[in-house]
């Protein structure tokens, strides 16, 4: 899972240089022959042999899984791993409880944290504008305001100072990193390999073993976020370096420089632009996954939210779920602005005139003022409660209730018309055939549709999902993500080829696009568990919420990539609008269709884990469950594997199935598939 | 022009580039022979230089000249190392540098070689002076000084008043310039030139050409100059080097080049040119019948240019006469000869 997405670094970018156009091979007709065949077994034997665990059944592996943690947890002392690892989250949580007194949580023996809110705001304003401009200051007054009005501060410094923490060990590591993979051939091949198993793992599978090493709270919550948002930064680094233009590395060879001058004067500073980019990039990944490590008892604003998920309390959950929103888009815009003028200013420029420089002083007097005021009086160290936040989740929810009541013939015919239309027969065809059914049709198709490279994988995914235990939810799960993709690909192509045919359109969309792409994951389950209802179908909407983005934006760029003259060329020949776009642009878009359906499989993938708590069920409910129940952790990381061995599975089969045909067949097929 | 070869800045001897990964095993075999197309049908390596052997002398402008895809970069690289040579040795000022590690390498390039590149080749992020002041800054010069250093390279090429400005704010011929000003300030003993003129415009690249002649007749650098333009060759070439499919066809004056062309290559090459300002009277005179032969008719040296002497020549009715060096009488020019290459000239425009 990425959060990047400009093709030139995603990690499948390659694909998007890959020959366009040939006709896939003929082996659509095996597959369907089959598809018959399971179909036709199926009839007679549906429901047997099907694997259903049933409530808090577990498998002997699951056992084995609980004694092997339990077994770790019993060598917290002597198990060298344990240890460090031990050491690490001491260290990790003690710094994140030194700042929380800092800003958010009373600080002993005083009732309140040692800077009050006032302060806080004042410097956080007062940043906004000496490294980005006024509007950021105001946007950022507003955000910290909003904290305290709604009553949610401690929980909204909590989540930054997760964000922060981790943030900052990202850079730490990643930059160095980065660095390393953009300048060394050999360390790239080491660290790439590491950064695809990262982003392809869903989100929440990190969670499992990261609790049994660092155990539940703080220090899990900045691992995981770390862990989640490191990538990005490593490589958009080393792609910034490495697209330094070879002139300018000659040049500094020319001139007699050593490694490190070269690295600092002209690779870093050239980069920089980069750089910053992909900081930006891992701040909001590390905000995405610092509100999901809620699940892991860590710290902020994602622990009201799922509350309110919890017990489908949409009022409740609807509120913290809004100020995540507002953080991530005061650090995106802030950090955004921020580089901007830091490149104005590298520049000579943005010599800022006097009533600005005094604007800054004044500014700058004034926080310290508030924040020594904030250490004194009360008042301006506790936001008093004044019980909005409450009202306003009050009227949310009445508001919430009107509106989906005022829509539900709407939305409970969408509804209605996916589950009964398409997930629940599908579902009930994969998930109630026997396993070995399920098992030898789903390899059997590995095979001919993308050969043996697919059919190994393919074959060792599916012995590991049934050697788990896992079975039954593992082909429910399955059911619910071939569905979501199914549509998120269909409105991919949809708003993709109209994007990419109209300039305006893409106008129109794309900002709300990006906004898709800025607000963490976590935060959809709540406009869509107030619209749909806790159940499998609102699952599958918020994981189209979450991968259509991606997917939109990849389809648009690829098919806006087909050159003019090409177009113009199938103009000339009369073909029509419709013909235009399935003959020419559709095809030659090819590439960006499969990284887009790779993608959107990814983003769905790892959507169906969080979705679980929705009502979604299966795997992500045994995987939510195992963070939060002791002894249920076997189970839920039996599921967390299974969700790994199922997006390895779903992944190895479409990228082979979307390959080009060998070269002999290219040929054959060449004259058909230009006519 | 020979040069003693102990007495020369530069010295290259049997250099090559083969580029593939089996290149060093080549040398010396049968294959190192093959055309540089079947050689690399039959192995798929490309030979980038072969066996080239030059002295530059200490002030000379020597110029290396083919056409696209006939090694120059390739040399010129090779020349400072910036790519490894396959076999040969290259010396500069006596001191090897096809032998030196990395570190004494790093050092010659500080102090003694800079490079101009074709595409200017400045940072982005860096102001005009401190471009220029960036090789100085490489190899540990104090502020003062290199601001000061910089200072005095812009204003030797007319950039007086451009120190603040960032390159993207220049024009191409400026950013040049700011290139040039670069490669003087470490006050270099050779200065190589890989085609910098070449992404210029016409009108300015004549400017750029004449800042080059001026600047040489001012510090009196040993130069490589790479170019792919005969009429830039000529104009400050002292020797021209003419390269094709790596080797070298040609080297020689530029009057040597157009006078006595090695072959049909450098014939094609030079077809265009304009005779009357390269030929010198040695390539139009023809031997006296007699000593006595225009006996108080005035008298030329024999490299004085064509178009130079014309006037003279035409001016006066009868043969003129021609002296070398040492002033010893060694032929005779008349209005024919003269008319033959202006004229020949008119017919070809
Ligand atoms: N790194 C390389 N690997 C393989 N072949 C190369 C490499 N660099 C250059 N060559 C080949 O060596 C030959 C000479 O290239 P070079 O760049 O020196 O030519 P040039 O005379 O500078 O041409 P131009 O006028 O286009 O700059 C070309 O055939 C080129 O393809
Ligand atoms: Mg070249």
């Amino acid at each position: 899972m990425t959060t990047t997405t400009s093709p030139g670094v995603t990690r499948r970018g390659r694909a998007a240089a890959a020959p366009p156009a040939i006709d896939p091979r003929p082996r659509w007709q095996p597959a369907l022959v089959i598809l018959l065949v399971w179909f036709v077994v199926w009839l007679f034997t549906r429901g047997h042999d099907t694997l259903v665990l049933l409530g808090r059944d577990k498998t002997s592996v699951m056992n084995a899984l609980n004694d092997f943690r339990d077994h770790m947890l019993a060598g917290r002392d002597t198990n060298p791993l344990m240890r460090i690892t031990g050491a690490l989250a001491d260290a990790f949580r003690s710094m994140v409880t030194w700042l929380q007194r800092l800003i958010s949580i009373p600080a002993e023996p005083r009732p309140v944290p040692r800077i009050g809110w006032l302060g806080v705001t004042a410097v956080a304003t007062w940043l906004g504008y000496a490294l980005a401009n006024w509007r950021i200051a105001l946007l950022t007054l507003g955000t910290f305001v909003s904290f305290g009005l709604f009553g949610y501060w401690s929980d909204s410094m909590d989540l930054l100072i997760i964000v922060g923490v981790s943030v900052l060990i990202c850079v730490v590591i990643g930059l160095p990193l980065g660095i390393l993979a953009g300048t060394k051939k050999r360390a790239n091949g080491v660290i790439e390999p590491v950064l695809d198993l990262l982003q392809t793992m869903p989100t929440f599978v990190y969670l499992l073993p990261i609790v049994l090493f660092f155990g539940i709270g703080a220090a899990s919550a900045v691992v995981a976020t770390m862990l989640y948002a490191v990538p990005p930064l490593i490589r958009i680094a080393a792609h910034g370096i490495r697209s330094v233009p070879a002139t300018m590395i000659e040049v500094a060879d020319s001139l007699g420089q050593t490694r490190w001058q070269r690295l600092r004067t002209v690779q870093l500073p050239i980069a920089k632009r980069t750089i910053i980019v992909g900081l930006n990039q891992t701040t909001m990944a590390a905000l995405s996954m610092a509100t999901i490590a809620s699940f892991v008892d860590g710290p902020g604003l994602g622990k009201p939210v799922l509350a309110g998920l919890r017990i489908n309390d949409v009022g409740t959950a609807l509120i913290p779920g809004l100020l995540i929103v507002a953080i991530a888009i005061m650090l995106d815009r802030g950090t955004t602005a921020a580089s901007e003028r830091a490149d104005v200013i590298a520049r000579g420029g943005g010599l800022k005139p006097p009533v600005h420089r005094a604007l800054l002083v004044g500014g700058g007097l004034a926080a310290v003022a508030a924040l020594w005021l904030s250490t004194q009086k009360f008042w301006a160290a506790e936001f008093t409660d004044r019980g909005i936040g409450r009202r306003i989740a009050n009227v949310a929810d009445h508001a919430v209730d009107s509106v989906t009541s005022s829509i539900s013939p709407f939305t409970g015919s969408i509804k209605d018309g996916i589950t009964y239309g398409l997930l629940n027969p599908l579902q009930s065809f994969i998930a109630e055939s026997p396993w070995w059914l399920a098992f030898l049709a789903i390899a059997a198709l590995a095979f001919v549709l993308g050969g043996w490279k697919s059919f190994v994988p393919a074959l060792a995914c599916l012995a590991g999902i049934r050697f788990f235990g896992e079975w039954h939810n593992a082909m429910i799960t399955l059911a619910m993500t071939l569905v979501a993709t199914l549509l998120c690909m269909a409105i991919a192509v949809v708003v993709g080829v109209a994007m990419a045919r109209s300039p305006r359109t893409d106008l129109a969309v794309r900002p709300f696009l990006d906004a898709g792409q800025t607000i963490p994951a976590f935060v959809y389950l709540v406009p869509v568990l107030a619209l749909f209802g806790p159940s499998r179908f609102t699952g599958i909407i918020a994981a189209l919420a979450y991968a259509a983005p991606v997917a939109i934006k990849l389809v648009a760029d690829g098919v806006k990539g087909v050159s003019a003259t090409t177009m113009e060329a199938a103009r000339s020949t009369g073909a029509s609008r419709l013909q235009q776009i399935r003959k020419v642009q559709l095809p030659m878009a090819r590439a960006s269709l499969v990284l887009a359906t790779n993608q959107g499989l990814l983003f769905v993938l790892a959507m169906a884990v969080i979705a679980g708590m929705v009502g979604a069920g299966a795997l992500g409910y045994d995987v939510v469950l195992g963070t939060t129940r002791s002894e249920e952790w076997g189970k839920g990381a039996a599921a967390g594997i299974t969700i790994v061995l199922l997006g390895i599975l779903l992944d190895r089969i479409a990228r082979r199935a979307a390959e080009p045909a060998p070269k002999e067949t290219q040929w054959l097929s060449l004259p058909r598939g230009r006519r | 022009m020979t040069t003693p070869a102990d007495s020369s800045a530069l010295q290259v001897r049997g250099l090559w580039k083969i580029f593939g990964p089996k290149a060093e095993r080549l040398i010396g075999t049968p294959d190192a022979a093959l055309s540089r197309a079947e050689l690399q049908r039959k192995s798929g390596h490309v030979i980038g230089v072969r066996d080239v052997s030059f002295d530059v002398a200490p002030g000379e402008v020597f110029v290396v000249m083919g056409l696209s895809g006939s090694g120059k970069s390739t040399l010129v690289r090779l020349l400072t190392r910036l790519i490894e040579p396959t076999a040969g040795t290259v010396v500069l000022d006596g001191q090897e540098l096809t032998a030196m590690d990395d570190a004494a390498l790093r050092q010659v390039r500080r102090d003694k070689i800079s490079m101009v590149f074709q595409h200017f080749g400045l940072l982005p992020h860096r102001k005009v002076i401190d471009n220029v002041a960036f090789g100085l800054e490489i190899r540990g010069d104090n502020k003062t000084n290199r601001r000061a250093r910089a200072q005095n390279m812009i204003n030797l090429v007319g950039l007086s008043g451009y120190e603040q400005n960032f390159p993207d704010q220049l024009s191409g011929g400026m950013q040049q310039r700011v290139g040039l000003a670069r490669a003087l300030a470490g006050d270099p003993a050779v200065l190589m030139f890989d085609e910098p003129f070449s992404a210029l415009d016409p009108l300015i690249r004549r400017d750029m050409q004449k800042e080059v002649i001026r600047l040489h007749d001012e510090v009196g650098k040993t130069m490589v100059f790479i170019t792919h333009d005969l009429d830039e060759a000529l104009k400050l070439g002292d020797r021209i080097l003419i390269m094709r499919d790596g080797e070298i066809v040609q080297i020689g004056q530029p009057d040597e080049i157009i006078g006595a062309p090695a072959d049909d290559y450098v014939r094609d090459f030079v077809a265009d040119v304009n005779k009357a300002h390269v030929l010198t009277l040695r390539w139009v005179m023809r031997p006296p019948s007699s000593d006595l032969e225009g006996v108080g008719a005035p008298t030329l040296n024999q490299s004085t240019i064509v178009r130079t002497a014309a006037r003279t020549v035409l001016a006066h009715q009868g043969v003129v006469r021609v002296v070398d060096d040492a002033g010893s009488f060694v032929g005779v020019v008349d209005d024919e000869d003269i008319l033959r290459v202006v004229v020949a000239e008119q017919d070809h425009e």
